[in-house]
């Protein structure tokens, strides 16, 4: 695979307290153009915290987040989302009352200029119709297509999350622990789509799952106590020492 | 699976669309023939109320958020539209649209400060700022403070209309009724009124998928805002005055209550809501029962036992003979 060497996303020295207590501190992350990057580490670590800096749904006590070579960190996360660094939630985030299908059109809704149009008749998304389908299908959710979110079963909700997401063509998906909860012909599943994905494409992932980090990943960063505790492939990862003990200290608690 | 359960809407739905149309029909001939059967001015207060209820239904139940200074649309459009009518001898189709077009302003303001706010903070920024305004109304000297405006000529609307005939003033109203009504409609099935489902269902999803969720509420607010002033400017026409009571915080709270008895979030709750209140309010002022209890009691029991209002309970149970899950 054709791996650019410039970073997509570098956040430097950011730092994440809540009311002293220091959730995340000083961590540096550089993620590469076109690799899949997993955030891994012990419940706590503050994975989702960095996360949430990354998209501006926090914003860093201290540092700075580039992405694309532009200063994102004084932004709000709808434009961050407009730039094309685009995220998932660790509870899976769908619009449970609506079909799967108007779920994905929701998302093709802002590119295609079809959001703030107040006179006309919802029935105009339908040009929208071809493109959500092939969506959907890319996800194999075909079958579902008029079926409320709410119903469907929890590995296809994860599904219709990143057709969803998909939707809006990111450079950049960061994908919150998108294995969470799911059975093992789930995460096949879904490991088969995030590599089609990947595809042109940079993911950042935070996942629980080893297996999955090392068949999948490109790149692994650990994180512990809100500090980063190795970075580099998930062999020498793996290797370290330090990262062993992080681990295994949490299974003894 | 999956089957079973998508086969079951599709049959019914033509059945239901049938349906509707039917009953749209039968209500449009009712309200055309309503004048012949029922004081009209006590129908045009029905109809004037009843759409600024639907004005309100369309911020808590499509947008999700609860305003508690919608008073401030409905009477600060009443006192732009009397003034211009009576001081500045308007016509009075100009004068409504003032009265609109004064209360999209005054939406966008109070929009503008509460919308960062969600819950019962927005509620009590809404609320603050519709006492402020009451006040405002109280002191400045074209409202006439406790007078109010008083003996707004109706005149001819568009010049050859003449309001003052109760039956073109009836069919004015209705017109406008229906307008309004038509509007709630087409914003909520809109493109428009899909992204404010989406940030209903799911704000922060709706937010990282790009949308800045902000403006698509401070839009809702501000249509609402206008749609409730489009049914202040009309009241202000067809009672001829434009008083303190339509600003102040009761008539917020007459506003909710009259969508919650008729349901939230249904298109039709809030006239059927509005309807019975102000029945229920004509009715009683003749007799010496306290109209404020018995509708301190409705709500009471509305919010005990149906909390959907009239209409939401109605819809639940037509969907569950349909053999649908919640």
């Amino acid at each position: 695979m054709m791996v650019n060497a410039t970073p997509i996303l570098n956040a430097s020295g950011i730092t994440m307290e809540f009311r002293g207590f220091v959730a995340v501190n000083n961590v540096n992350l550089s993620i590469r153009e076109g690799t899949i990057h997993a955030l891994i580490g012990p419940n706590g670590a503050g994975k989702t915290t960095v996360f949430n800096m990354l998209t501006k749904f926090l914003t860093p006590t201290r540092g700075s987040i580039e992405f694309r070579g532009r200063d994102i960190t004084g932004l709000k996360p709808a434009e961050v989302a407009r730039l094309g660094l685009v995220r998932s939630f660790q509870i899976s985030a769908v619009f449970p009352h609506l079909t799967v299908l108007d779920n994905v059109r929701i998302a093709l809704q802002r590119p295609a200029g079809l959001s703030t149009q107040f006179w006309r008749s919802s029935n105009v998304l339908s040009r929208l119709d071809e493109q959500a389908i092939e969506l959907i299908e890319a996800v194999n959710l075909a079958a579902y297509t008029h079926l409320p979110a709410v119903e469907l079963p929890y590995g296809r909700k994860r599904a219709l999350e990143i057709a969803t997401t998909l939707a809006l063509d990111p450079a950049m998906l960061l994908l919150d622990e998108p294995m969470a909860g799911m059975g093992h012909e789930d995460i096949g599943r879904i490991s088969d789509l995030i590599r089609r994905i990947s595809k042109g494409r940079t993911i950042l992932m935070v996942e629980h799952n080893l297996h999955v980090v090392s068949d999948l990943c490109d790149r692994v960063t650990v994180l512990a106590r809100g500090e980063i505790l190795a970075d580099g492939s998930y062999d020498v990862v793996s290797a370290d020492p330090r990262v062993r003990e992080a681990y295994m200290g949490t299974e003894h608690d | 699976m999956s089957v079973e359960v998508q086969s079951q809407p599709i049959a019914r739905q033509p059945d239901l669309r049938t349906l509707t149309r039917l009953l749209t029909a039968l209500a449009l001939v009712g309200l055309l023939a309503a004048p012949f059967v029922v004081y009209p001015v006590l129908l045009m207060s029905m109809l004037c109320f009843a759409l600024f209820a639907c004005a309100f239904n369309l911020l808590i139940g499509y947008v999700g958020l609860l305003s508690f200074g919608h008073a401030t649309f409905f009477g600060g459009a009443a006192y732009f539209t009397a003034h211009a009518v009576k001081v500045w001898g308007w016509d009075p189709l100009a004068g409504i649209l003032l009265g609109v077009l004064g209360a999209a302003i005054l939406g966008l303001v109070v929009g503008f400060l509460a919308i960062r706010r969600q819950g019962i903070y927005f509620a009590m920024i809404t609320l603050a700022l519709g006492q402020m305004f009451a006040f405002i109304c109280l002191q400045v000297p074209f409202t006439h403070g406790e007078d109010g405006i008083q003996g707004v000529p109706r005149g001819h609307l568009l010049g050859f209309i003449d309001l003052n005939e109760p039956l073109s003033m009836y069919y004015v109203t209705l017109a406008i009724f229906l307008f309004g009504f038509f509007a709630v409609w087409r914003i909520v099935n809109s493109p428009f009124g899909n992204i404010l489902k989406a940030i209903r269902e799911n704000e922060r999803r709706a937010v990282s998928l790009g949308y800045r969720v902000d403006r698509y509420k401070l839009g809702a607010f501000v249509m609402s805002a206008a749609l409730a002033g489009l049914a202040g400017g009309t009241k202000a026409i067809v009672f001829q005055f434009a008083t303190l009571t339509d600003v102040q915080w009761q008539m917020s709270g007459e506003v909710i209550l009259m969508t919650l008895l008729g349901g939230i979030g249904t298109l039709v709750g809030p006239v059927v809501g509005a309807a019975f209140v102000i029945a229920l309010q004509n009715y009683l002022a003749s007799s010496d029962f306290p109209v404020t209890v018995l509708i301190g009691i409705i709500f009471v029991v509305c919010v005990l036992v149906f909390r959907r209002g009239v209409v939401g309970e109605l819809l639940e149970f037509v969907r569950r003979r349909e053999g649908r899950p919640d």
